[in-house]
């Protein structure tokens, strides 16, 4: 990883993507040692709403609390793209789910990975979009070894869908080794 | 937070206000009151769940004026005692906070800030309660804030101001924002044996003998609780040695002098502050919080512009870190003071300054905090550096 | 405040005479309450007193115990912090009606509904006292007040009513004619278990009586008395015939709900059990 970085999910509510930004985070802080901050858009509505959760991690203690040149954007909603469609790097890799969001600025490095039909033909089950989503993050970056990730997101999950959980991730992590082919 | 026993140093990732939900019960807070409010509540979240588990109360009153008068009722019981809110629930806090400064109740009071007046920002920062801190509550009383701007500070902060509250028997602040309430990062958790915690004092003399306000050995007199035997009485009026109240205009004002000296003579234990690049520093700037954490950003591009600018960070917003301040003006021909409100801590920063320096402020209000480049362009400014 | 040798144990000699009125109910009241206290054989040590502000509230200054003299209508949040702090002693709480019911309604309410073990005596004497006479939420329709001139246009709160309506577990009711009711009612709700309410209806013939044509505090304590009627005799009679007068002695109680103190006792046990 570059010695900054910064990365945004971007849903809306309900769909359990600040859970992604957390474990992201908690990746980066334990297994790879490094610093690592995250801060939720907090309104009061959650559910329904466009909402993003704002990572940033760096080699170093993490000064301003705020992204400023993102590195890299999850996007689940057009109404998110559109809200929170800003401060990206020239070169951001922008990854949509081609279904629920159609514009956006292709001037960044955008890919396309049909998520959440993914998660419900292969998982059965929403709960588990934020580790498919993940999954393809970091299959597509390549930010962090996946161990380390999945370290972060086993300790997380409920007890009893460590599996499904680590299950989802591999699936969002081989899709989106396929998107770079 | 993942592990309830802290066992050596620890790498926590949570968010701020659940750090002062934990340091607080690490320095031994046992009763907390609160009334939901945001930005503030996930700290009563925490609370009202970890408190039980230690042994500890927690109680969600039927206002914050009642929260403020629950923690000060437990804090005279001798327990160490805590309360949390934000906007609206600090003003109507104001009046029993007088209460506690009058009859010298420690108690922690924290205020996630947001934006304001009135109901104003519920979720997102402010800046602006700084002079409310200082003079919110009526008549004159000695006042200790903290301002912590990272989360190892925002635990470390609010251990020292259980510490501070107990050692000097007086409300202290904790004041973050919003952005540092909400936000998780890497934070170390010192081992609990390397935290310095401090109880109050307690009287070495029988009942009979004690003098609730008794100050001929400090101006921190020593402390009884209730229900342990000692029998007194304390009042919101002004009151003699005794207790009881006096209008006498001698005795209202020694004891009124006497508590400010509390905060007054003890500056060198109290203050805290960091200066960054200060020393050769030709432009200064004083902030705080989650606003010092644009500020140093925005030093660094400067610095490699070859601005000598430079940052004094109080820690303790009050006291202000006035002698600190005042060195910096002596070579700094300006001096910035950037803050999430309309201008509140930069008459402070004037006042102390004395005029040896144009103090200018980077203000923002709306909810949005200032960012690295507000500041970094009022620097090239400053500088003459376009 | 004429008081008993034994009474002088639970009183700061030292800080008397007081400074009340001559002829003032609330000293009537506080002696009910000391003797109600003597009876319970508490140690003073165990007893703590908290009040508000107003002329009542001045009363724990003269009490050997722990005492405590807060906010405008905010004893009872104290109080709470009192009890949560040490559920094994006794709190007191003394209030004027303005006090309890206006500016400390909230608490009110919410103390009964929680049925924490709080005893809290409030003097009633229909109008704000130490302030010189302004109206309460307990001044009788018609009556004059300083703030009332042409007046009081406002209904009253019925006290007691409202706090067994907010869930307390023992309200009682008395008067300053009667001083030997009033302490078995105070001894009542101090042997109760939960939230108690004694509602003491008390005169202040400076500023009410003054005002209403009954400056005469042996006038005003006898008008007082003629309006009360004992709560069995109450249930007798007809609404039409009950207005305008007010029932006395316990009005309800309700022994075995949950007190406050002792839930979260067990709150506790059920947290820490979980860690083992
Ligand atoms: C916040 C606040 N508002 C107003 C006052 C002024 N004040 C003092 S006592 C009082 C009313 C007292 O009446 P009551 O509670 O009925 O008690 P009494 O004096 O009749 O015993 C008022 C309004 C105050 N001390 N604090
Ligand atoms: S003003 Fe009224 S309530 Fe106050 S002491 Fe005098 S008679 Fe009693």
């Amino acid at each position: 990883m570059q010695d900054h970085y910064e990365a945004r999910f971007a849903a809306v509510g309900g769909q359990g993507i600040l859970l992604a930004g957390d474990i992201l985070a908690e990746a980066a802080i334990n297994y790879e040692g490094l610093y690592a901050l995250d801060s939720p858009t907090y309104t009061a509505q959650v559910r329904g709403g466009p909402t993003k959760v704002d990572v940033i991690i760096d080699k170093n203690r993490i000064l301003f609390t705020r992204t400023t040149a993102i590195d890299f954007m999850l996007c689940l909603a057009q109404r998110s793209w559109d809200r929170f469609g800003y401060d990206l790097k020239s070169d951001c890799i922008v990854l949509i789910d081609p279904f629920l969001v159609h514009t956006v600025d292709r001037n960044y490095r955008v890919y396309e990975l049909p998520l959440i039909e993914l998660t419900k033909k292969e998982m059965k089950k929403m709960v588990y979009t934020s580790a498919v989503a993940l999954g393809a993050m970091v299959g597509l970056t390549e930010i962090f070894k996946p161990e380390s990730v999945v370290k972060a997101l086993l300790k997380k999950a409920p007890k009893g869908t460590e599996e499904a959980n680590e299950k989802a991730f591999k699936l969002g992590y081989n899709s989106g080794r396929e998107l770079l082919k | 937070m993942s592990n309830s026993q802290h066992l050596g140093r620890q790498i926590e990732f949570m968010p701020g206000n659940e750090v002062v939900a934990e340091a607080a019960l690490a320095a031994g807070c046992r009763f907390f009151a609160g009334y939901p409010i945001t930005p503030s509540s996930e700290i009563a979240h925490h609370i009202s769940k970890r408190l039980p588990e230690v042994g500890g109360k927690f109680i969600q009153m039927e206002d914050e004026i009642a929260a403020m008068g629950a923690i000060i009722g437990a804090s005279l019981c001798g327990l160490k005692v805590m309360t949390a809110t934000s906007g609206p629930g600090f003003s109507l806090k104001q009046e029993n906070i007088g209460f506690a400064c009058m009859v010298e109740a420690p108690c922690v009071i924290v205020n996630v800030m947001r934006g304001g007046p009135s109901t104003g920002l519920p979720t997102q920062l402010g800046q602006s309660d700084i002079q409310q801190t200082r003079w919110g509550t009526h008549g004159d009383r000695p006042v200790i804030a903290l301002a912590p701007a990272y989360l190892d500070e925002v635990y470390t902060e609010t251990v020292r101001a259980f510490n501070l509250a107990e050692r000097f028997r007086m409300p202290v602040f904790v004041l973050i924002d919003e952005v540092i309430g909400h936000l998780s990062e890497r934070l170390e958790i010192p081992d609990p044996s390397e935290l310095e915690i401090i109880d109050r004092v307690g009287p070495n003399v029988p009942p009979e003998e004690y003098i609730p306000y008794d100050s001929s050995q400090s101006d921190v007199p020593p402390m009884a609780a209730y229900f342990s035997g000692y029998r007194f009485h304390m009042t919101g009026l002004n009151h003699d040695r005794t207790g009881f109240p006096t209008t006498t205009q001698s005795i209202c004002h020694s004891e009124n002098v006497r508590s400010m000296r509390k905060v007054e003579d003890h500056i060198a234990e109290i203050e805290k502050f960091e200066n960054y690049l200060t020393d050769d520093a030709e432009i200064g700037i004083i902030t705080f919080g989650s606003s010092a954490r644009a500020a140093i950003v925005a030093i660094d591009d400067a610095r490699q512009r070859g601005v000598k600018v430079g940052m004094l960070r109080p820690l303790t917003l009050w006291p202000f870190p006035e002698q600190a301040a005042f060195e910096l003006s002596k070579h700094c021909k300006t001096i910035i003071v950037p803050e999430a409100n309309l201008g509140q801590l930069i008459y402070e920063v004037q006042r102390v300054t004395k005029g040896n320096s144009e103090v200018v402020g980077v203000n923002k209000v709306g909810g949005v905090p200032i960012y690295p480049g507000e500041v970094f362009d009022k620097i090239v400014e400053c500088s003459g550096k376009k | 405040m004429p008081v008993s040798l034994k009474l002088e144990n639970l009183l700061r000699m030292e800080h008397l005479p007081h400074m009340w009125c001559p002829g003032c109910g609330i000293g009537i009241i506080v002696k009910a309450m000391l003797r109600a206290i003597d009876a319970m054989g508490w140690d003073p040590r165990d007893v703590a007193v908290i009040s508000g502000i107003g002329c009542t509230s001045r009363a724990p200054g003269y009490l050997n115990m722990n005492t405590l003299h807060t906010t405008h209508g905010r004893a009872l949040t104290f109080a709470t912090g009192f009890k949560l702090a040490r559920p094994d002693k006794q709190v007191i709480v003394i209030s004027g009606d303005g006090d309890a019911t206006a500016i400390g309604g909230n608490h009110l309410i919410h103390s009964c509904r929680r049925n924490i073990d709080i005893t809290e005596i409030i003097v009633n004497n229909n109008i704000y006292g130490m302030t010189g006479g302004q109206y309460s939420p307990t001044t009788p329709l018609g009556a004059k007040a300083a703030t009332a001139p042409w007046g009081m246009v406002e209904p009253s709160f019925d006290i007691a009513k409202l706090c067994i309506g907010a869930g307390a577990t023992y309200v009682a009711r008395g008067h300053v004619g009667s001083g030997v009711q009033l302490e078995r009612l105070i001894r009542g709700g101090l042997k109760h278990k939960g939230f108690a309410i004694i509602e003491a209806l008390s005169n202040c013939h400076t500023q009410f009586g003054r005002r209403n044509k009954l400056s005469d505090p042996i006038e005003l304590i006898n008008h007082i008395a003629a309006k009360t009627i004992n709560v069995k005799e109450a249930a007798k009679i007809s609404p039409e015939e009950m207005r305008g007068k007010f029932a006395v002695g316990i009005l309800f109680q309700e022994e075995g709900r949950e007190e406050y103190c002792e839930a979260y006792n067990r709150l506790i046990q059920r947290a820490q059990a979980t860690l083992h």
